[in-house]
Parts: structure tokens; C-alpha cells; sequence
């Protein structure tokens, strides 16, 4: 790589003020020093110390990852920024990087875009970069270029984040929402909704106290596990907002497929469950950060199955259902009781129930 | 989970769907002229969809989803005296989370609150009078919704606030009474049901005795039931047994949480705090006489509806709606004209689209996978 050398040729600036003013926002030296101090101090990166209006890539090198850019954008918005199991840095940074795993790709790069409230504190902000460096680290991705902006008090909430990601796709990958198949065997890397549990709990509107943690981690490296044990993987993709019914949905729909999948056999923590009766909620909705959904050719499920066993963050790995040739676009539940239900897509988010 | 899954086991849930099975071949039931049984309550429609316990059942039983989700049958023109409260810049409106898109006749208190009116999502009354506290120069409302399931705890609430002195804290009082309710769907001349699930936890608040009529005057069985899967399997089976024998009877499956005489403290905080309205709107089935409470005189100064000018219009339902038919067990949910077309979880025309628990969304969510085979 020769983009720069890794030699800081500069000094960097120092933030000596609790809290962020908007003079942080001004352009002038504050600015360059909370940038300096909290981002570029964080990142350590030889392609972002230069502070160029932008970061420059070989294509040479990149061409040495596979064929094809992967390249995608997300905003972070989550309340509260701290959560028991991450933060919104360590989940802008996987929520990037698992975007482009589930495409096929190795993730690379990462933009990070700051929208930060006046009065945040200056710890706050070194904490949350501590943390986005921790993860690109655990991810093996580098923090590029970025931006950051102040804004007037209640223009927004104390901190919104933007990653946008490159990476690149492995030669012979080709993954597609739109290729299931009758026969098809679906997977999970493991337990539902923790992390949707978590936020809820943490915004502690519920009273509720757990020890629900988020299950936010970057999935490149479980990722690179599984296509290289089951290359015939047909699709991918992070169960976020919306969980698991979600993206079954989209796949149905997608390939034109039944989907049938057994609430026996879906992974979910008790403490998770219990949350949920309490609160009326469904799990099959709830969002997880560290979880993916996998469609598997039947030859090749076991294989998946056990290669997603094998890695750390894929220990509760479960075949949870199988797509099937019923009418086109519909998921259906086989219930713990022995019942079958529809599965649909949620129409705005989950609200609990009034008793 | 402790104490759950024993209440869903599915070898236990085969058993009881043939025991349903042997009871109904054993009776003379025409195929087009099924055993209509219906669960009043809101929270009994939600399990039978989420287990899928209506495809188990034989032909012969048809489910009727009755009127028991306070959040459906609230009429618009309620909903928009919350928004006319919620929009007020001093107060603080607090409620339960599903009354949020239950949409009023210009919006829903989620619009209100995206249009800048601080509205707050809370899990008790308990909560919202705790935010009261905590904002002493604001008003704090609370939106009391639901059966005598809800009921005691918003009257417990006021009682607490009298006893603290807290003073900026009010109730926007929707609490309504089931058995007016039950009775008015009886009297309802297009009625076509042969038994009753009678709702659970209404009942561990008010017992089983002010069911009695059901079975003396109008002869129609019923089972207080519980609401985990099995609960209901069993108590379908309890009421097709009193129909096979000829029985009428208020029967209590739920007797782990049901008492007889129902809770005691609970009853006079009620009786302490509320009265009954001479009616009450309901939406789909439009004005029922002593269904609903309102706050005593005594209480008058928690009362939200006293305490803020509110418009109090009466807003009709949309004609197109056939909510009152789908209650009454009239006409099925997608039998109605505008199901899944006009009327969608999204934008909501009648009362039984609106929560989870409204048999029209129930159906349009979850989908009865029988009926849905069915038209195929």
C-alpha cells in the first residue's frame, strides 16, 4: 500500500474544553482540534492522517480483495448513544461493515460522519471514537475520512452518526435476495431480538430491569467462515430493524417462494421471551445487530450450519426453517403449540400492548 | 419459560383438539350451520392468532372475535379530544403505547406528537403521575383506557395523587364495563352465537357473578378462560360441552387467577373513584347505556375532562365500515367490503383494523391461515 506513509507529519491539535460549542463547528482551530484530538487521535489511520478533502485508494490493491466494489451508507440515530453491550460507535461500525459482509464482501473502508448537539461532552465524544476504533479494529477495517458538524441545541439528539462503507466482493460470490429455492433450508447465527430487548430496556421507559445485552458484533470474519464452507450459499443479510420476520418477507417476496419456519427451533435467550410476554411484543420482529439470516441449499445446509457452529459469534447457530414452493411471498409459522400462522411484515414498529 | 410453556405444550394441545373433535361428531352440527362461540376479549383474539389455534379446530366451531380490545372500539371523536389535550403547550400527555395510531378523525396522537404536541408513551398510570412529579409546572394527563382490567389501576393512581397532593395530574377517563357490552350484543337482533370465552382478567377484577345472566336470562353458555393456548383449547372444549348437554352456565376455566368474588380492594377503589356514565359511544356499535365510568364529583379535579376544554364532537364512523357486523359475529372480517382494500393496518377505517388485538388486523397480521386456505 502506498497511499502515505504511516508518519504523522504533523502535530495533532488538543481540545481543552469540557463540552462541545458550536465554535467546534466553525471551521476554524477548535474545530480542527476536536477533530484532531477525539477522531484522528482514535482512528490512527495512515490513509486519514494526511486530512485530505477525501481518502485515496490503489485500485491495484483493492483489485487484490476480488472483483466487484461493495459500497454502502447507514445513519445512527440510537437511543440512549450507551446501551449495555455497545454504543452507537461500535454499532456504526458494525452496522456498516455487516451490510457489506452480507453482500459478499470484504469490508475495507469506513466514512464516519458526525452530527453532534452542542453541550455533548468532549469524554463522550472520545468514548464513542474509542469505541468505533475498537471495533473497525476487531473488523479489521480502517476509519478513512469523515466529516463532523455541530448543531444548534435540540436540532438534534446529542449524537447522530453516519458510516459509508467500501469493501469487495470475492470472486465467484454472487448472493441474491431473489435466488431461494423450494427446498431451500433457512438459518440463524443464533439467539433473536437481543438487541432490540436492550435498547428497549435501556431507554428504561419500562421499568424493567435485565440483563438483556445488545448482541451488536462485526460478522465479516463468521461470514468469511461460512462461504468458505458452503460456497453455495444462495443469500445474506443482517436481521436488523424489523428482525427476522423481516427479512423473511423481503425473501419471500423476492424469489417468489413460501417460507415455513418452526417457532421450536428459533433461538431466543428466556430472558428475552420474558420480555417480551411482558410487554406484548413479538421477538420475530425485534432487531438484532449481530445476527444473520442464511439461505442454504439443502446439500450444503449441514456444512453452513456447522462452519456457523464453529466461530465464536455462531455457537447457538439453528436451522429455523425451509422455504417451500406454497403460494409466492408467504411466511407461515409452525407454532411451539402446533398451530400455523401467518408471518407478516409489521406495519409500523412494535408498540406494547395496553393489558 | 417457567410456567409458560407447560401452558403451550403441543402433545397436551393434540389431546384436547381430539377430545373437541369426538365432542362434535358426537352432536348433530349441519356443516354450513357451525357452533359460533366468541371470545369478548381482545387479549384472547391476539393468543388464537399467535398460536394459530383457530386451524386446529374442527369445521364445526367458528371463532367470533368479540368487541374486548379497548383500543378498537374507542370512538374518533374521543381520540381527537386527546389530541385537542396532548396539543395544549402546557401538558404532558401520557399513554398506554398501542393507543398511539388508533386514528382520530384529523389524526392520531402519533401525528399529534410528530406535530410537536409531547405526548409519552407510559407502561402504568403509576408512570405518568411519576412524570407529574418530576414536571411540576406542566399537566400531566393520563389517557384511562381499557375494561375493569385497567380500570383499578388509574383509580389507585388518583387515590395516590389525592393522598401526595399532587396537583397537576388529571385522567382522561375511557374506561369502560364489559357486561353492558355482552348484554347489548345479546339484545342485537342479527345475532348468531351459541356460547361465550368470557374474558379473563376483567374477571379476576370483577369476578364471575355479573355473567350470571348470561346463562339464566339468554341461555348461552360461557367460560371465563384463560389466555395461554391451552387455556383456550380447553375452555371451547368446556363450552362445547355445556352446549352438547344442553347446559347454559358460567363456567371458570382461569380459576388459578379468577376468583369467584373477584378482587375486593380493587372494586371499592373503583366504586371510590368512578361512576357510571348514563352511555357511552363505542365505536362500531355505536351508544351503549352505563358501559362507560367517569370520574366522581369528589374527584373532579383529576379529571382531565373537566380540567381542559375539549371539543367533545361526536365523529360517525365511516359507512363503508362494517365493524358492528364483524363484532356481532355477523359477517367475518374479510367478508367486509373494505378489508385489505379501503381498510388496512396502515390506514385504519374501522375500529377492528386498529390494534393487534382487533380481529380485522388480527386477521390482516397474523392471517387465519384456515381462511386464507380456504380462499385459495
Amino acid at each position: 500500500m502506498n497511499v502515505a506513509p504511516r508518519i504523522r507529519t504533523r502535530t495533532l491539535g488538543q481540545v481543552h474544553v469540557p463540552t462541545v460549542t458550536l465554535s467546534h463547528g466553525g471551521g476554524g482551530k477548535a474545530m480542527k482540534d476536536l477533530i484532531d484530538d477525539v477522531f484522528v487521535r482514535a482512528f490512527d489511520s495512515a490513509v486519514l492522517a494526511p486530512l485530505e478533502d477525501q481518502a485515496r485508494f490503489d485500485l491495484s490493491d483493492l483489485a487484490r480483495h476480488g472483483d466487484r466494489l461493495a459500497f454502502t451508507t447507514d445513519s445512527f440515530v440510537v437511543d440512549p448513544l450507551v446501551f449495555p453491550g455497545g454504543d452507537i460507535g461500535k454499532l456504526a461500525v458494525c452496522g456498516t461493515v455487516n451490510d457489506l459482509a452480507v453482500g459478499g464482501a470484504r469490508p475495507l473502508y469506513l466514512s464516519c460522519a458526525v452530527i453532534v448537539e452542542e453541550g455533548v461532552t468532549i469524554d463522550l465524544l472520545r468514548q464513542i471514537a474509542g469505541s468505533m476504533a475498537r471495533t473497525a479494529a476487531e473488523a479489521g477495517v480502517e476509519i478513512v475520512t469523515g466529516d463532523t458538524k455541530v448543531v444548534h441545541r435540540g436540532a438534534c439528539d446529542k449524537l447522530f452518526l453516519t458510516t459509508t462503507g467500501i469493501g469487495v466482493i470475492r470472486e465467484g460470490v454472487h448472493l441474491g435476495v431473489h435466488l431461494a429455492r423450494d427446498g431451500d433450508v433457512v438459518m440463524v447465527n443464533g439467539v433473536l431480538g437481543d438487541h432490540g430487548a436492550a435498547i428497549l430496556c435501556a431507554r428504561g421507559d419500562m421499568a424493567l430491569a435485565t440483563a438483556i445485552e445488545s448482541d451488536c458484533a462485526p460478522l465479516n470474519g463468521l461470514i468469511d467462515a461460512l462461504l468458505a464452507a458452503a460456497p453455495g450459499v444462495r443469500f445474506l443479510r443482517d436481521a436488523t430493524r424489523g428482525g427476522l420476520a423481516t427479512v423473511l418477507n423481503e425473501i419471500a417476496e423476492a424469489s417468489q417462494v413460501a417460507i415455513e419456519i418452526e417457532e421450536r427451533a428459533t433461538p431466543i435467550r428466556e430472558d428475552v421471551k420474558a420480555f417480551c410476554e411482558i410487554l406484548g411484543l413479538d421477538p420475530l420482529y425485534l432487531a438484532n445487530e449481530g445476527k444473520i439470516v442464511v439461505v442454504a441449499p439443502p446439500e450444503e445446509a449441514e456444512a453452513a450450519l456447522a462452519a456457523l457452529r464453529r466461530h465464536p459469534l455462531g455457537g447457538c447457530a439453528a436451522i429455523v426453517g425451509r422455504v417451500h414452493a406454497g403460494e409466492p411471498g408467504r411466511v407461515t409459522m409452525r407454532t411451539v403449540f402446533g398451530g400455523r400462522r401467518i408471518v407478516d411484515m409489521l406495519v409500523g414498529e412494535q408498540l406494547p400492548r395496553i393489558c | 419459560m417457567k410456567y409458560l410453556d407447560e401452558f403451550r405444550d403441543s402433545a397436551k394441545a393434540s389431546i384436547l383438539v381430539r377430545e373437541i373433535e369426538a365432542l362434535v361428531a358426537s352432536m348433530d352440527i349441519a356443516d354450513d350451520k357451525p357452533l359460533n362461540i366468541m371470545e369478548v376479549c381482545g387479549g384472547h383474539t391476539h393468543s388464537i392468532f399467535r398460536y394459530g389455534v383457530e386451524g386446529m379446530l374442527p369445521k364445526q366451531i367458528e371463532l367470533v372475535h368479540g368487541p374486548g380490545c379497548p383500543v378498537c372500539v374507542l370512538p374518533m371523536g374521543r381520540v381527537d379530544d386527546c389530541v385537542a389535550i396532548a396539543e395544549q403547550s402546557h401538558v404532558i400527555f401520557t399513554t398506554f403505547g398501542d393507543a398511539m395510531r388508533v386514528p382520530g378523525s384529523k389524526k392520531s396522537l402519533l401525528q399529534a406528537k410528530a406535530d410537536g404536541a409531547d405526548v409519552r408513551m407510559v407502561y402504568s398510570p403509576m408512570d405518568a403521575l411519576a412524570i407529574a412529579r418530576a414536571n411540576p409546572t406542566r399537566e400531566v394527563v393520563f389517557f384511562g383506557l381499557g375494561f375493569e382490567t385497567t380500570t383499578p389501576s388509574t383509580a389507585l393512581t388518583i387515590l395516590q395523587a389525592e393522598n401526595d397532593g399532587v396537583t397537576n395530574f388529571s385522567v382522561f377517563c375511557n374506561h369502560i364495563t364489559i357486561v353492558p357490552t355482552i348484554k347489548a350484543i345479546l339484545d342485537s337482533p342479527d345475532l348468531r352465537l351459541d356460547g361465550f370465552l368470557g374474558p379473563g382478567h376483567v374477571s379476576m377484577v370483577i369476578g364471575t357473578a355479573p355473567y350470571e345472566f348470561i346463562a339464566r336470562v339468554y341461555r348461552k353458555p360461557m367460560v371465563v378462560a384463560g389466555f395461554e393456548p391451552l387455556d383456550i383449547l380447553q375452555s371451547i372444549w368446556m363450552v362445547v360441552r355445556q352446549i352438547k348437554e344442553g347446559r347454559a352456565e358460567i363456567e371458570n376455566q382461569y380459576a388459578r387467577v379468577v376468583p369467584e368474588d373477584g378482587n375486593a380492594p380493587a372494586l371499592r377503589a373503583v366504586s371510590r373513584v368512578y361512576e357510571l356514565r348514563e352511555f357511552f359511544e363505542w365505536r362500531g356499535l355505536g351508544s351503549i347505556d352505563h358501559s362507560g365510568v367517569r370520574l366522581r364529583d369528589e374527584y373532579a379535579r383529576f379529571d382531565a375532562e373537566r380540567k381542559f376544554a375539549i371539543p367533545n364532537v361526536r365523529v360517525a364512523d365511516p359507512q363503508s365500515c362494517q365493524c358492528g357486523e364483524v363484532l356481532k359475529g355477523a359477517i367475518k372480517p374479510w367478508q367486509c367490503k373494505v378489508f385489505g382494500s379501503a381498510c388496512t393496518p396502515e390506514t385504519p377505517l374501522g375500529a377492528l383494523m386498529v390494534s393487534s388485538e382487533g380481529a380485522c388486523a388480527a386477521y390482516y397480521q397474523y392471517g387465519g391461515v384456515k381462511h386464507h386456505e380456504a380462499a385459495e
